[in-house]
């Protein structure tokens, strides 16, 4: 018995021990799960606890130059279900499907879920709303909030830009004016059990919305209209694939209008403006509607070929390399150590001035020109003018600029840089650096947005931009402005000409790479009046169908867009000046 | 002296189960029904402990046959609640016959080891406590598993015990372990084969993976989980749970551990199984110094029973196993089991006031 008796206790303890071991697994496993994974759960449960309503922020208008809303909100509704509420589950399934026009999957899925509050739609317009508030359904709670809402619909789409589904900016001005427009939303907070009851005694937090403020832009509906307008003629007229109009004050960088045809429907930014091919997957789909969300004139940058003549004749002229009488001949091409450049004009201009040669755009001289400036001074002058910084425009995505390194530049290079080929700038990046030469030699910042106020119209903050980094003098701005009238006047630039203004401008052509497509973008930049420029613009015309030429297609354009805003602008009508100064000439 | 500590200390933790109790209930209605009962059943321990355990070794077979009778009753005209079988009514009590089986084997097994003494050995004898043990265990796990499992394992607890052998028994808790570790897959095929019904599938796989549950099955377990969680170190303060507000179903029961966890946090948590800890270590001294193998046996049975609960109890709560519905002794509400569990302290009191002091 004894020895039967110590068997048992050796047992017993044994047991004890195996039980001991289990407890301190289990003990273990509690730390764990306490310690390492408290966070995880505490958040879970307190996500269940609390039900939060969100009291959605008004957010703040748009407005343009002259006081006109471009983006304001409507008054949308959230359904959303609380579980425990609901009493007839099948009923509310039913109506939801029927009147939102959902899946009934989906929304049983929802309704059926054991949460404290189920979003089932957001952005359900009013009268839908109110039509299942008329229902009365228990558990059913329809909060009314605002959706964003653009009055002219595709007028500046990719400008303006557009809100997702928490009003928070997608693209565009939306974006880079956020905080200014989206607000303080507000919310209710409440802790519940888990019938959904409130607690005694736990918080309940009421925090009151705060709208966003208001932005004023300088873009005027006015001329973006019109400029539109003209921009969609064009693009139908010769079957391009995209028409970008730029309308800036060059005095002081505000963009009037910014017109990149097609554009698409701001009040229903995911459906696409062209013709959807059949069956394409959700990621194509989201691909094609990034490019059509694009904004070309600040994200895309291309060749600007002959207009760039002006940021080559504005450095030789500032370096004293040229004068504008000095002569130069053009047989047709100009051979730059190994290569043989040929100009447009394959005859070749023969002689011809430096004024000449840049109201022929005559790429010979402008190539000389460059040369006699040298890789270093050309480059310094391309840095002088702003042209390897980002402009600073307040859009998103603004492109750089893409050239060639200094060290890796040679002569061969030199001379097709001088005529606006082998590098790529943006439009808005093209028109900025014309506009700072001939408004007088300031580097402006191009911008839109000018001020903030409240709803009251109470001024909060007005934006301000470095102005005046002098790039040029006075005088080489001046002659630049002579130049580029007599471009327009008599040159390649004749079809821009406008009976009673004076313009300036200069016109290109440039071929798309690759070359052998033989695809091209034609463009134009004029601005007026010639003598004291208070409106510059810039057309850009991507792959025009037939005839091609910068000075034939865009140019006109121009005019066409001139004749009809620089009255609007107060610019007056002076034939009888400008027939004078010219026969002075 | 010693059985007086461990006797105060079982006062002491019951008492302070109570005033959990008392957050637990709607009002104070569980908690007073629950106290009446803990003191009727602390009167019958101190009685049973003053009498001696060999007395009602007589009555053990009778008791035996008795459980028998309820057991088939429960099944025949048992009280529903929750959705199964387990509640008897007697003259307007319900109670479950369940825990009365428990205690009537750990007697009646102490009585015919200690009957058999060398000859346990034998597979025999083994067998023979198989044949007593595993009918009755079928018929209680017919409708309630978890308690069917315990009865095993105090059977299984006993024979460990007293046998000479243990390989056998390690093997046993080996396969058992392989089990649970291929639970996911085995469930799956012993459903495939029907032998397992469509819900306890379902069980299975919540427990494997709760989360991917939360509506269904998964809930009572997630819920608890967050409780758990939301405890931390020091945990919310005493009455601070919200999780016990309608969230964890059975928050006074079943699961009053998770809610221990989230008001008194991992240190609360742990001082809890310390204490059991310490509760097995007392009956651990008293089997060891049992004047006979009858008593030490019918200490490790109590043992056993109290030992096994607590760790399922706390697996169940921690998602390490899967939801079986075993209440934490003592401290989870409910009348027959503290009252059995008191009746079975008692019998170990008794036992160790009969210990020869001069040992």
């Amino acid at each position: 018995m004894g020895s039967n008796q110590t068997q048992h206790r050796r047992k017993l303890t044994l047991l004890c021990f195996l039980l001991l071991v289990a407890m301190a697994g289990l003990m273990v496993r509690l730390g764990y799960l306490m310690l390492c994974c408290s966070e995880h759960y505490s958040q879970m449960a307190e996500d269940l606890h609390e039900r939060e309503r969100t009291i959605k922020a008004a957010r703040g208008r748009i407005l343009d130059a002259k006081g006109v809303v471009i983006a304001t909100n409507r008054t949308v509704c959230t359904i959303s279900v609380i579980y425990n509420q609901v009493k007839e589950r099948e009923q509310v399934i039913e109506v939801l499907c029927r009147e939102l026009g959902l899946e009934e999957e989906g929304v049983r899925k929802k309704v059926e879920k054991r949460s404290s509050r189920e979003i089932i739609r957001t952005n359900v317009d009013k009268e839908t709303g109110d039509r299942i508030r008329d229902y009365h359904l228990a558990g059913v709670k329809v909060d009314e909030d605002y959706k964003r809402y653009y009055p002219f619909d595709s007028l500046a789409s990719k400008v303006l830009g557009f809100t997702g589904g928490d009003n928070q900016g997608i693209i565009g001005l939306e974006v880079v004016y956020e905080d200014y427009l989206k607000g303080i939303n507000g919310r209710i907070l409440t802790t519940t059990d888990a019938a959904g009851v409130e607690v005694e005694n736990t918080f309940e937090d009421r925090v009151e919305p705060i709208a966003g403020n208001d932005l004023h832009v300088s873009l005027d509906i006015n001329i973006q209209q019109y400029a539109e307008q003209a921009a969609y003629e064009t693009l139908e007229k010769k079957g391009a694939r995209r028409v970008s109009v730029i309308v800036m004050n060059p005095q002081n960088g505000e963009i009037l209008a910014m017109v990149n045809a097609p554009e698409f429907n701001l009040n229903d930014p995911f459906t696409l403006n062209t013709e959807v091919p059949a069956g394409i997957s959700a990621k194509e789909k989201q691909e094609l509607l990034n490019q059509m969300w694009r904004n070309p004139s600040i994200n895309d940058t291309y060749e600007p070929g002959s207009t760039f003549k002006i940021i080559t004749a504005a450095a030789g002229l500032e370096a004293g390399v040229v004068r504008l009488e000095d002569s130069f001949s053009c047989p047709g091409f100009r051979i730059v150590e190994d290569r043989k450049i040929r100009c447009h004009k394959i005859g070749g201009h023969g002689a011809e001035t430096f004024l000449q040669g840049a109201m022929n755009s005559c790429n010979p001289v402008f190539i000389d020109v460059g040369q006699r400036l040298g890789v270093d001074l050309y480059y310094r002058y391309f840095e002088q003018f702003g042209l390897k910084k980002k402009t600073g425009i307040d859009l998103p995505g603004e492109a750089g600029t893409i050239m060639h390194k200094k060290e890796n530049m040679g002569l061969v290079e030199l001379a097709t840089v001088s005529f606006g080929q082998s590098f790529q700038i943006t439009p808005i990046q093209l028109i900025t650096t014309a506009a700072s030469i001939v408004n007088g030699g300031n580097r402006v910042t191009p911008h839109l947005g000018v001020s903030v106020s409240d709803r009251e119209g109470t001024r909060i903050h007005r934006f301000s931009y470095p102005v005046g980094e002098r790039i040029l003098s006075e005088e080489t701005s001046a002659a630049m402005r002579y130049v580029l009238e007599q471009v327009v006047a008599e040159g390649s630039g004749k079809r821009a000409a406008l009976a009673g203004f004076r313009i300036g401008g200069k016109t290109a052509t440039s071929e798309k790479l690759p070359r052998s497509l033989k695809k091209y973008i034609s463009s134009f930049v004029g601005f007026a009046p010639a003598d004291n420029p208070q409106v510059i613009a810039l057309i850009t015309i991507d792959e025009p169908q037939g005839i091609y030429y910068g000075g034939t297609i865009a140019a006109p354009v121009i005019a066409d867009i001139f004749k009809n805003i620089l009255p609007y602008l107060g610019i007056e009508e002076d034939k009888e000046e400008s027939v004078v100064r010219e026969s002075n000439q | 002296m010693i059985f007086v500590t461990a006797f105060g200390l079982v006062m002491i933790y019951s008492a302070s189960s109570y005033t959990a109790q008392l957050q637990h209930g709607d009002a104070s209605y569980y908690m007073m029904r629950q106290l009446k009962i803990s003191m009727s059943g602390l009167m019958m321990a101190l009685v049973i402990s003053k009498l001696d355990y060999h007395w009602y070794a007589r009555f053990a077979l009778l008791a035996y046959v008795f459980s028998y009778v309820l057991m088939i009753a429960v099944a025949l005209m048992g009280h529903d609640s929750h959705g199964s079988r387990r509640w008897l009514s007697l003259g307007g009590i319900t109670f479950q016959p369940t825990e009365f089986v428990k205690i009537v084997l750990i007697v009646l097994l102490a009585a015919v080891i200690t009957q058999m003494g060398k000859k346990i050995n034998s597979l025999r004898a083994v067998g023979m406590v198989a044949v007593l043990t595993l009918p009755i265990a079928g018929l209680v796990a017919a409708n309630n598993l978890s308690s069917g499992i315990i009865i095993v394992g105090i059977a299984f607890f006993m024979l460990f015990v007293a046998c000479e052998k243990k390989w056998p028994f390690f093997l046993c808790a080996a396969a058992g372990g392989v089990v649970v570790a291929i639970a996911g897959p085995l469930a799956y095929a012993l459903e495939k084969i029907k032998l397992l019904k469509p819900y306890q599938l379902e069980r299975i796989y919540v427990w494997l993976d709760p989360e991917a549950y939360p509506m269904d099955g998964g809930f009572q377990v997630l819920q608890g989980l967050y409780a758990i969680g939301s405890g931390g170190l020091v945990g919310k303060g005493l009455g601070e749970s919200i999780q016990k507000m309608g969230f964890v179903p059975e928050a006074q029961n079943d699961y009053i551990f998770a809610i221990i966890c989230e008001e008194l946090g991992l240190f609360g948590a742990i001082s809890v199984i310390l204490i059991f800890l310490f509760l097995i270590y007392r009956f651990m001294l008293i089997a060891a110094n049992a004047p006979d193998l009858f008593g030490a046996l019918l200490v490790v049975g109590v043992m056993g029973h109290i030992a096994i609960q607590v760790i399922l109890n706390i697996a169940v709560v921690t998602n390490t196993i899967p939801n079986t519905g075993i209440t934490l002794p003592f401290i989870s509400y409910g009348g027959t089991s503290v009252m059995f569990l008191m009746i079975e302290m008692g019998m170990v009191l008794s036992v160790s006031n009969q210990i020869r002091l001069e040992k």
